[in-house]
């Protein structure tokens, strides 16, 4: 499990900083919300991987980390919030200058 | 009643912009005079409490703030030190004379521009108080998310293209910073930044790496923020096409990553932190005085007045993270030369404004084929007195400010590069505000009336009292150095801190 976890992330980050790189900005915004996928993946794991043990004391045998859900659950409202606004700063970006490429050119 | 102040004091700072900014945002029928002046209102209360509270803590106390009184390792604190209550004094006083600069009607192009400039204030006083690593994230997002808005306001080409290059680049910003706090969670088991310096100086050596990787990435991000070599390139675009009360308040914005980097330089990766000890110090010197030199070339190059102005804060921060790197002498004057810079970098934001209203087709072009203006005393002065503060010519704060941070350089390995560097730069500083001085204000269109048409008394208000700030730094030199000095002296002894926020049993097991 370990092992597909970490694969997953990497692939998430590496496909998210590639689409970052591109010129145009949907695939711009579509990068930063594969590197936000990337790094939630990521914050979960930092809680340490446990199969069929609930976030709460004493329902179980053991437990897991409820810190990094906690985490992570604040990070995915933020990077909604924050795909939300870039979508519409692209959209107003297109608007303006007529293109969509992100230096607004061509 | 003085009791309960006391208590929550620390909680202050963060609550009242966000209770402002609510009660603009509930009531919408407000005209912009009501909400300028409640704004106003809202700010001069801030300045009082951030006074307050620089005066509980100058004395050397550290007010530590836990939210639902759960105890420091588990629940989030919030913590007011010396290093806070200057930054928060300084943040709110600049943030008064950028909302004056809103009485030329930059506000009314969009209906939520005071909402948003409370909330960025909000965000500001959370990095600044904030206690906890996640928690320093999470206000970095509130303050991003209300200065894209800002930046944003009013729209128009230029912004929406400066913006769309800050925003995507600060959202890598914040997954980068997510990563870094997650690496320093999975290997430390803490996201409390007192109780995360403590476990980093015990850290097992099969975990530096991991500790040594985290750290490394937050200096990122923190220099992403602090827009500083090679990370600055969003800035002149995004600060150049943004309004002047806008661009005027984010001369604070860049000093919130220098802010960061020197929190956790000097209490997670100091010189005693053993395994991560002086983490930062091999990146920060040489990358501070590539981007002071590439600032003042980018000044002397530019062909508009506010980008000058912007590659002056560039070059500012450049000179800030030298002074930073120079321990405990340094970082007092740092702290010195912070609001300075500050001041007078919004002061150039404003009157670089004020210019542009005036030359309606050509701005504040410094081009020589763009016309020449109308005689202009008042703000031919004003230049005058902002670009001798930029420069650091005597007698005013800015030479203050470059004397003590020379002084801090004398003796240390790299002195002769820093002192080159630094008087090189301010002769490189000298030539660009002269020429743009000679260019706006020197050779002056004699035909056209002096009568002082566009001298607003909102600009005058705002620009004069960011130059009598730097004039009060110039006077008060001596008590701000000492309080300086003992800001820096508290952030070298960061067991001071850690005593304080996790009590004295702990700290010492």
């Amino acid at each position: 499990m370990e092992a597909m976890i970490s694969l997953m992330i990497g692939v998430l980050t590496a496909t998210g900083v590639y689409l970052v790189l591109r010129a145009r900005t949907f695939p711009v915004v579509l990068g930063l919300t594969l590197l936000s996928y990337g790094v939630n993946l990521f914050l979960f794991a930092m809680g340490r991987l446990r199969v069929g043990a609930p976030a709460v004391i004493g329902s179980g045998d053991s437990y897991a980390d409820p810190l990094p859900q906690a985490l992570v659950l604040t990070a995915i409202v933020i990077g909604f919030a924050m795909t939300a606004f870039t979508i519409m700063l692209a959209l107003r970006a297109r608007a303006e200058l007529g293109n969509d490429h992100v230096d607004g050119r061509g | 009643m003085n009791a309960l102040l006391t208590m929550h004091l620390p909680a202050l700072p963060i609550l009242l912009p966000f209770i402002a900014g609510l009660l603009l945002l509930a009531l919408p029928k407000l005209g912009f005079p009501q909400r300028r002046l409640f704004s106003g209102l809202a700010l001069l209360l801030q300045i009082g409490v951030a006074l307050l509270l620089l005066s509980r803590v100058s004395g050397g106390d550290i007010f530590v703030y836990r939210l639902g009184d759960w105890a420091a390792p588990w629940g989030i604190v919030l913590v007011a030190d010396r290093l806070s209550a200057w930054m928060l004094l300084i943040t709110t006083v600049l943030a008064l004379a950028a909302a004056f600069a809103t009485g030329n009607g930059d506000d009314r192009r969009g209906p939520h521009f005071h909402t948003l400039f409370q909330m960025q204030l909000f965000g500001l006083a959370g990095a600044f108080l904030t206690g906890d690593l996640f928690n320093l994230f999470v206000f970095f997002e509130v303050l991003l998310l209300a200065s894209y808005g800002l930046q944003l306001h009013g729209g128009g080409g230029d912004r929406v293209r400066g913006g769309l290059h800050y925003v995507v680049l600060n959202l890598i910003g914040s997954t980068v910073f997510l990563f870094a706090a997650g690496l320093l969670y999975g290997a430390l088991g803490t996201l409390n930044m007192a109780d995360l310096a403590q476990r980093a100086a015990q850290v097992p050596a099969s975990e530096v790496g991991l500790v040594r990787t985290g750290g490394l990435l937050l200096f990122a991000v923190f220099a992403l923020k602090a827009a500083l070599l090679p990370l600055y390139f969003w800035l002149p675009a995004a600060y150049a096409s943004t309004s002047a009360p806008v661009a005027a308040l984010f001369a604070i914005m860049t000093k919130v990553g220098a802010y960061a980097i020197l929190r956790h330089q000097s209490l997670m990766f100091g010189p005693d932190a053993g395994p991560v000890a002086d983490l930062f110090a091999p990146w920060l010197l040489p990358a501070a005085l590539l981007t002071l030199l590439l600032g003042m070339f980018g000044a002397l190059a530019a062909d508009r007045l506010k980008r000058m102005a912007a590659y002056l804060v560039v070059a500012s921060v450049g000179t800030l993270l030298v002074a930073f790197s120079l321990g405990t002498a340094g970082v007092a004057a740092g702290l010195y030369y912070l609001p300075h810079s500050t001041f007078a970098g919004a002061a150039l934001f404003l009157l670089a404004d004020a210019i542009a209203r005036r030359r309606e087709v050509v701005g504040e072009s410094l081009r020589e084929a763009d016309g020449e203006l109308p005689q202009a005393p008042l703000w031919g002065t004003m230049f005058f007195v902002s670009a001798v503060l930029i420069a650091g010519l005597p007698p005013l704060s800015g030479f203050l400010g470059k004397v003590v941070i020379l002084r801090a350089a004398y003796g240390q390995p790299a002195a002769v590069l820093i002192w080159t560097a630094i008087l090189f730069t301010a002769l490189l500083g000298i030539i660009a505000m002269a020429r743009a001085g000679s260019r706006l204000f020197f050779k002056t269109d004699r035909a056209q009336p002096s009568a002082p048409i566009g001298v607003r008394r909102h600009d005058l208000l705002a620009i004069g009292s960011l130059l009598a700030l730097a004039l009060a730094l110039t006077i008060w030199a001596n008590p701000v150095l000492e309080f300086t000095q003992a800001t820096a002296t508290q952030l070298g002894t960061p067991d001071i801190y850690i005593r304080a926020v996790l009590g004295a049993a702990e700290s010492g097991s």
